[in-house]
């Protein structure tokens, strides 16, 4: 029986495992060394705020592995060695495998600042992260001020995790504006003004330039780079980014770049070893899309397509309409096609923000062709299947903006905009 | 790394969850208004009961509503969960065992020793903790108090000031702030005033209803063909039997029409009274609710045990009450039998006939094994082969079953192990009336919970929050709707959603239950493959 081995238990890894199942009866191997369980890395910033216990995050009850023959082996795999398809782990085991699939997602990125790896310095991504943050933040007690570098998906989470616990947080962002490098202006304004209305002192076009050691090796303060300032603080939080994760193949032969590199079919250099998720880099780039793309969606779409080449039906990789979502504070974002925060070439951005300062939206169309590109929303829950089809059918812009209705996701009895948002859109074309 | 997990991950206690000054001034309010209840229970004899009685129900009120203004409205509008497993109360902690002792000890004195409440005996003046209640009762419905009126009032008081609270905490969500206002209306107005009132009019000889809250129906209101009951209607006029129609077209009419048109949300989170306790003052204890698939499974054989007994036990009742004069009524008991036995084989075979594909394996068989052990019965009836229908007295049945279910399910366990097991015990694993909207809901309903294409991120919440224990995760990740018999369509799962995956809707039945391999968002061949 052919053993299909898989180093990762995230949602690409997971997703693949499950997948390979259904079409097959193949020896399935899934190696951790962050958790028992697969859990969902999405919901660690729960458990810290107490929404949710950590098994909560667990999406499947732990019978449900063995019950379908999903073998999973908690251990570190220091080294591959392809030739004799071999794994090699730290605690001195070894693994065989006839075909090897590398889901090991990213790691925080580190820029060389110095402190870095002082106690109280951490990433959030890992379940030992949070571990972690338990016992340098557990309250504003110990934790009197946390900084955070990097004004990302992650930093922002993480800001609102320490707010649940009335920690005290200074977010030092490198842009002029909160993740304006993704969203437009009129967006990430908002944003800004949101993050600052929970109290959070959000420093903008702030970078950090050093961490400064107390006597026991532990975070004291951080140093800003253009003003000299020091900010006492208990804990550093890094999170401008992350990296694959792939340290341990650096010498199997395994072709790398940021990522492991793969071909559109998620197979890399060597026969038998493909890489998915975060960790995997696009030779080329899928139409508009990163190499390198460290998301949710994205990593469990790789599994799906992985798992049917796996079991003989030869797939490439080719995602739909993209589409993402997240959550700043207490405003929901949703996106659909591509909405970029620099106009390209021939495209309109048409925005629309509702008083209260929650609620906005931005659609992006080809000013020549008027066709619908994409659109982001905030505070209005919007959805996902009525865009995909409209991008499918290349509607135009006025088509999108009249019909949003038939797009409305929110709960029953809430207040409906697309009449505010229609009426805007006629008035801005009078006035153009 | 242990496979033991520490319960919040926390070391040192979170410190943003001690109390406020205000919210500490809220506690000591509240607690004194129960002191006051405390020392009429000892037999304080207090000189001006009027007074007391309004001093402790509004301190206790202003307590809830002061600690529910300082929690939710010096925050920002939105989802209120932090610290949820964090606090002793909500997370099986020592307030929380401490409250669901109290609460089960007080449903047993309620139920079986109201005499220790002061219960008067022989026409005797109360005394102790309902004395206290005995003003407000004459105010309303001109007789002392019982323990019953004592506990209305306090069920009514607990759904007011926590459903005010709910719909703080939900300020931002119009659907749970208009169901909330619902319950509290329908709770106030149907079960408590207007019961009250109408026995104003049993002065008059020529009545003589029973209790009856108009919104419960049969089968949780399972005394409604008590014979006391059913004379009761009869002897009070065109009122009195009007009423019992409605009871009767609530059932076969009403219920079925709204459900198909809204599943059973319009009754479970809209209307009804042990609904509206469990989303009020049990809404802090929705998340401890069983999410594993063998408490799935325990609950599909439990709840349809209940109705069938419940189905049971009324159709010998009224056989029985039919049988005591053969004359008096239209109604004959073999008419009724046959109708019955009608009734049910018609829904029998037209799920077998239209709908047994979406029927699960142990679904199927416990339906054929009900179906089977109802017509035997029937058979024996009819064969002669005893002369008590079903083999008991109906009377024991029916005590057995006010016993069992009625007082130690639905009150002892199903509220009083609230802060244990969940708010909604008793609507999952036992209520009859739950069962039957269940099953209508599953089989033949415009209502689903849509999931939003790919965006589910598996993060649990709407499965941590679901208070029915349902895995609502299990489906939104697989791009599934939610179709459950259980889902009592609260809508919270909507609203804990950080990524906004989920919506209630009531929409075509085409399409309603759809199973996806492969999400939207990736591929289209390959979800064109898959559905192949």
């Amino acid at each position: 029986m052919e053993h299909v081995v898989i180093i990762g238990n995230g949602i690409s890894g997971i997703t693949a495992a499950r997948h390979i199942r259904k079409l097959s009866d193949k020896k399935i191997t899934v190696i951790s060394a962050e958790s028992d369980y697969f859990f969902s890395r999405t919901a660690l910033m729960y458990v810290y705020m107490g929404h949710m216990k950590f098994e909560h995050t667990q999406p499947y009850e732990n019978w449900f592995w063995e019950k379908n023959r999903i073998h999973l082996k908690k251990g570190y795999v220091k080294s591959i060695e392809t030739k004799n398809k071999t794994l090699y782990f730290s605690n001195g085991d070894i693994l065989k495998y006839d075909k090897l699939i590398i889901a090991t997602g990213s790691k925080p990125n580190k820029f060389g600042w110095p402190g870095q790896n002082l106690k109280g310095v951490m990433g959030m991504y890992h379940k030992q992260d949070l571990e972690n943050l338990e016992k340098y933040a557990p309250n504003n007690k110990i934790c009197k001020r946390a900084v955070i570098i990097g004004g990302g998906l992650i930093g922002i989470e993480l800001a609102e995790m320490l707010n649940s616990r009335n920690i005290p947080v200074t977010f030092l962002v490198r842009e002029s504006s909160f993740w304006n490098g993704v969203l437009p202006e009129g967006e990430s304004a908002m944003i800004n003004r949101h993050i600052k209305n929970h109290h959070i002192d959000l420093r903008l076009s702030t970078n950090l330039k050093e961490i400064i050691s107390d006597e026991n090796g532990k975070v004291r303060s951080i140093i800003i780079e253009e003003t000299g300032e020091e900010i006492p603080c208990d804990v550093v939080g890094l999170t401008a980014g992350v990296t694959p994760n792939i340290e341990f193949i650096k010498d199997s032969g395994i072709e790398t770049g940021k990522g492991i590199k793969v071909n559109q079919y998620l197979e890399t250099n060597i026969k038998d070893v493909y890489a998915i998720g975060d960790c995997a880099e696009q030779h080329e780039a899928i139409g508009q899309r990163r190499p390198i793309e460290a998301v949710w969606y994205t990593g469990r779409m790789m599994g799906e397509t992985l798992a049917q080449t796996i079991c003989g039906n030869k797939l490439q990789y080719k995602p739909g309409h993209w589409f993402n979502s997240a959550k700043f504070f207490d405003v929901e974002y949703q996106t659909y096609g591509w909405v970029f925060a620099k106009l390209r070439k021939h495209e309109a951005h048409f925005h629309w923000k509702h008083i209260d300062d929650t609620k906005c939206i931005t659609v992006c169309y080809n000013k020549i062709t008027n066709e619908f590109l994409g659109i982001n929303t905030f505070g209005i829950r919007m959805r996902h299947e009525t865009f995909d089809k409209w991008l499918t059918e290349k509607k135009d812009v006025d088509y999108v903006v009249n019909h949003l209705p038939d797009a409305n996701f929110d709960p029953e009895f809430y207040k409906h905009y697309e009449k505010d948002i229609l009426a805007t859109y006629t008035n801005k074309l009078q006035s153009v | 790394m242990s496979n033991q997990i520490n319960p919040s991950m926390s070391l040192a206690k979170p410190e943003a969850n001690d109390l406020s000054v205000k919210q500490k001034l809220a506690v000591a309010f509240g607690v004194i208004g129960l002191l006051i209840f405390g020392l009429a229970i000892f037999n304080t004899n207090f000189p001006n009961k009027t007074l007391f009685l309004t001093i402790s129900i509004g301190l206790i009120t202003l307590g809830i509503i002061l600690f529910a203004i300082d929690s939710y409205l010096t925050k920002h509008e939105g989802i209120k969960n932090d610290g949820v497993w964090f606090k002793s109360m909500s997370s099986r902690g020592i307030l929380a065992w401490v409250t669901g002792v109290l609460l089960t000890s007080f449903y047993i004195i309620l139920y079986f020793f109201p005499m220790y409440l002061g219960l008067s005996s022989n026409g005797e003046a109360n005394t102790g903790l309902i004395s206290l209640f005995d003003p407000l009762s004459k105010l309303l419905s001109g007789n002392p108090a019982s323990q019953w009126f004592v506990y209305g009032t306090l069920y009514t008081l607990a759904i007011l000031a926590f459903g005010y609270k709910f719909m703080l905490k939900y300020r931002h969500n119009r659907y749970e702030q208009l169901r909330t206002a619902s319950v509290m209306f329908f709770q106030l107005g149907f079960a408590f005033l207007i019961p009250e009132f109408m026995s104003r009019l049993n002065v008059s000889p020529d009545y003589n209803l029973p209790y009856y809250d108009l919104k419960s129906i049969w089968p949780l209101n399972y005394y409604l063909f008590d014979s006391w009951s059913v004379n009761g209607l009869l002897s009070s006029g065109s009122l009195g039997l009007l009423m019992l129609i409605f009871g009767v077209i609530s059932i076969f009419v009403v219920s079925p029409i709204l459900t198909y048109k809204y599943g059973k949300r319009w009754y479970c989170s809209w209307v009804c009274g042990c609904g509206a306790l469990a989303e009020t003052a049990g809404d802090s204890f929705r998340q401890l609710s069983s999410k594993k698939l063998s408490a799935w499974k325990l609950e599909r054989w439990l709840i349809h045990a209940v109705l069938v007994f419940s189905v049971i036990m009324t159709t010998a009742l009224i056989y029985t009450y039919l049988g005591q004069d053969p004359n008096k009524f239209w109604l004959t008991r073999s008419a009724f039998l046959i109708s019955v036995g009608l009734i049910l084989t018609l829904i029998f075979s037209a799920v077998m006939l239209f709908k047994r594909n979406e029927l699960g394996k142990d679904a199927r068989y416990g339906s054929i094994g009900y179906f089977v052990v109802i017509a035997a019965l029937f058979i024996m009836y009819y064969t002669g082969t005893t002369d008590e229908i079903f083999l008991i007295k109906s009377s024991s049945l029916r005590s057995a079953y006010g016993l069992y279910i009625g007082s130690i399910f639905s009150g002892v366990i199903g509220t009083g192990f609230y802060p244990i097991l969940g708010n909604r015990v008793w609507c999952r694993f036992g209520c009859p009336m739950a069962a039957v909207l269940g099953f209508q809901q599953r089989m033949l309903s415009k209502f689903r919970i849509t999931t939003n294409g790919g965006q589910c991120i598996s993060c649990g919440n709407c499965s941590t929050y679901c208070e029915m224990g349902i895995d609502v995760r299990a489906y939104a990740q697989k791009g599934e709707n939610i179709v459950r018999s259980s889902c009592v369509g609260c809508g919270i799962c909507s609203a804990v959603c950080p990524r906004g995956v989920l919506k209630l809707e009531n929409d075509s039945i085409k399409g309603r239950i759809n199973s996806n391999d492969i999400l939207l968002g990736n591929d289209v061949n390959l979800i064109e493959l898959i559905k192949r």
